[in-house]
């Protein structure tokens, strides 16, 4: 027979209510104050960031999405990009990007939605949680990094437009400033960059709105001051300092998409078995790993496929890359 | 003073311009081994991969300016450096390959067959490559004696390795070809300029 023990808290003991949700409020202030600091030195507190700068940003939440694999430096995620709004050399956005100021900023949200308009970035980003998704990013080069992204979730800021049954997908447009991003003096791609994403692709929960990485604002060259982060697209599909977001009924063309169609897609899943047509996606170069660490395997949606595979179900992914 | 095509001229100038030839290397090399605050970047097989192959490319087209240099100079003492520029080529290019077969694929032979199969632009560099070897081997003063007429025909070869080469780099570009247009660019004229003396020389 089970004897329940009395509890051994003397009732003098319990604070009272009022008392208690006095506490709760100090400490919630408290934490407005601290717990981000705690919070984003928390994560990465084994190790201050070598080479880090930019403003921390608090209140940063863990995620169950995160990998527990080793992010890449700080150096090698800021000095080895594809931007060519800042140039198509890799360490070009790292020198050119130097002097964009990303704010103010605001993105225009157009087509089948209910609130459409021109929102702050404060509009899109104050109203949610900050948090950290520490994300395997798979370039359609056969090179690959681990990201310690901060965001929040598309989906949430997608909620705020409210769009409508008509909305099938989403399209997504960088910013178009000559003169603040010199690699669009050069028609490479037609500028503005554009990408698209299902409207279920988009609320997806591992769609992320970046906003910062490492615990800091995102660097320009990262795509300062928001940028999409898919994980299980290649990294061309993650477009950067989005500047307008449309609810759309016909599929959007991306940038690559339109100048080499042959080469790619709108889905543009990471896919080991579906080779580019000039060269293979088996394998994968880990950034950072060394000189003689070799390739390695690449996984079926970058080894997001339990989480997203069910999106795909019956489409030929030979046929739609 | 030191006369053009002298012994003690070519005594002075070869061992310069051999060292000098060697400077990329060591360049790359400080970079590898991370002295003086250079570095590869943040993808070093890629950084080596494509910087050997520039380089040898750069010194393929270099062989290919003494002939029209020569000619339009009177300079004849450039000759004498063809050899050098051109072994200094596939110095290079046996260095772009051995990264790529080593560093790159990790000397995984199956993977290499394959990708020379089905990538087109590594067929084409593959096949340049190839194609050097027998110039390399061919490159000494008793072979050329003992090949005589054909040692021409055959070194002829460098024309094909050279459009290869730069067709090679044109087709791994993602999608700005700007420095492969300029590459393509320098090798057009080099290669007009023997076109237009052949005409002229045949009186068309």
């Amino acid at each position: 027979m089970l004897i329940k023990r009395p509890s051994d808290i003397l009732p003098s003991e319990i604070t009272d209510e009022s008392v208690y949700l006095k506490r709760r409020d100090l400490l919630k202030m408290a934490g407005i104050a601290t717990a981000g600091a705690l919070t984003s030195q928390s994560v990465f507190a084994a190790a201050p960031v070598p080479g880090a700068s930019g403003k921390e940003l608090t209140g940063i939440q863990k995620s169950p999405y995160s990998t527990d694999q080793e992010p890449n430096s700080w150096s090698d995620v800021t000095t080895y990009n594809n931007y060519y709004e800042f140039g198509t050399g890799k360490d070009d956005p790292y020198r050119n990007a130097r002097d964009f100021n990303p704010r103010p900023w605001s993105v225009v949200v157009k087509g089948e939605c209910d609130k459409p308009g021109n929102y702050d970035y404060e509009d899109l980003v104050s109203p949610h949680a900050l948090e950290e998704r520490i994300y395997r990013l798979r370039c359609v080069e056969a090179w690959s990094m681990v990201v310690p992204w901060v965001g929040i979730p598309l989906a949430s800021i997608i909620k705020q437009f409210e769009p409508n049954s008509k909305a099938k997908y989403v399209r997504f447009k960088t910013l178009h400033d000559p003169k603040r991003m010199p690699g669009q003096q050069r028609r490479i791609l037609g500028w503005p960059y554009e990408e698209g994403l299902t409207i279920e692709e988009a609320m997806h929960p591992l769609t992320l709105m970046a906003v910062g990485l490492y615990g800091r604002e995102l660097p320009n060259q990262n795509g300062a001051p928001m940028r999409l982060v898919v994980p299980w697209k290649y990294g061309f599909k993650s477009i950067k300092a989005i500047a307008e977001i449309s609810f759309t009924r016909k599929r959007p063309r991306s940038s690559w998409e339109q100048v080499i169609p042959a080469e790619y897609g709108f889905y543009a899943n990471v896919n080991p078995e579906v080779d580019h047509p000039r060269w293979s996606q088996a394998r994968e170069r880990p950034i950072g790993a060394g000189v003689f660490a070799g390739k390695k395997a690449t996984l079926m949606f970058n080894g997001y496929g339990e989480e997203v595979a069910s999106l795909y179900a019956g489409l030929d992914l030979r046929k739609n890359y | 003073m030191i006369t053009p095509g002298s012994k003690p001229f070519y005594r002075l100038t070869k061992p310069v311009i051999f060292l000098a030839c060697l400077l990329p290397l060591v360049f790359l090399l400080l970079r590898a081994f991370e002295v003086a605050g250079y570095g590869l970047g943040a993808n070093p097989v890629e950084e080596l991969l494509h910087e050997l192959g520039r380089w040898g490319l750069k010194f393929l087209l270099l062989g290919l300016t003494i002939t029209p240099l020569r000619r339009w100079t009177g300079w004849n003492w450039l000759l004498r450096f063809r050899r050098m520029l051109g072994l200094f080529a596939f110095f290079y290019i046996v260095l772009h390959f051995l990264t790529y077969a080593i560093l790159d694929q990790g000397l995984d032979i199956a993977a290499i067959i394959e990708d020379v199969i089905k990538r087109p632009y590594i067929t084409l560099g593959m096949t340049g490559f190839l194609l050097l070897i027998p110039l390399a081997v061919t490159s000494t003063k008793g072979m050329m004696r003992r090949l005589g007429k054909r040692w021409q025909k055959l070194h002829r070869l460098v024309y094909v390795i050279a459009i290869v080469a730069v067709w090679h780099f044109y087709w791994q570009v993602k999608l700005d070809t700007l420095d492969a247009t300029v590459y393509g660019l320098v090798l057009a004229t080099l290669l007009a300029t023997r076109v237009f003396h052949l005409r002229k020389s045949r009186g068309i």
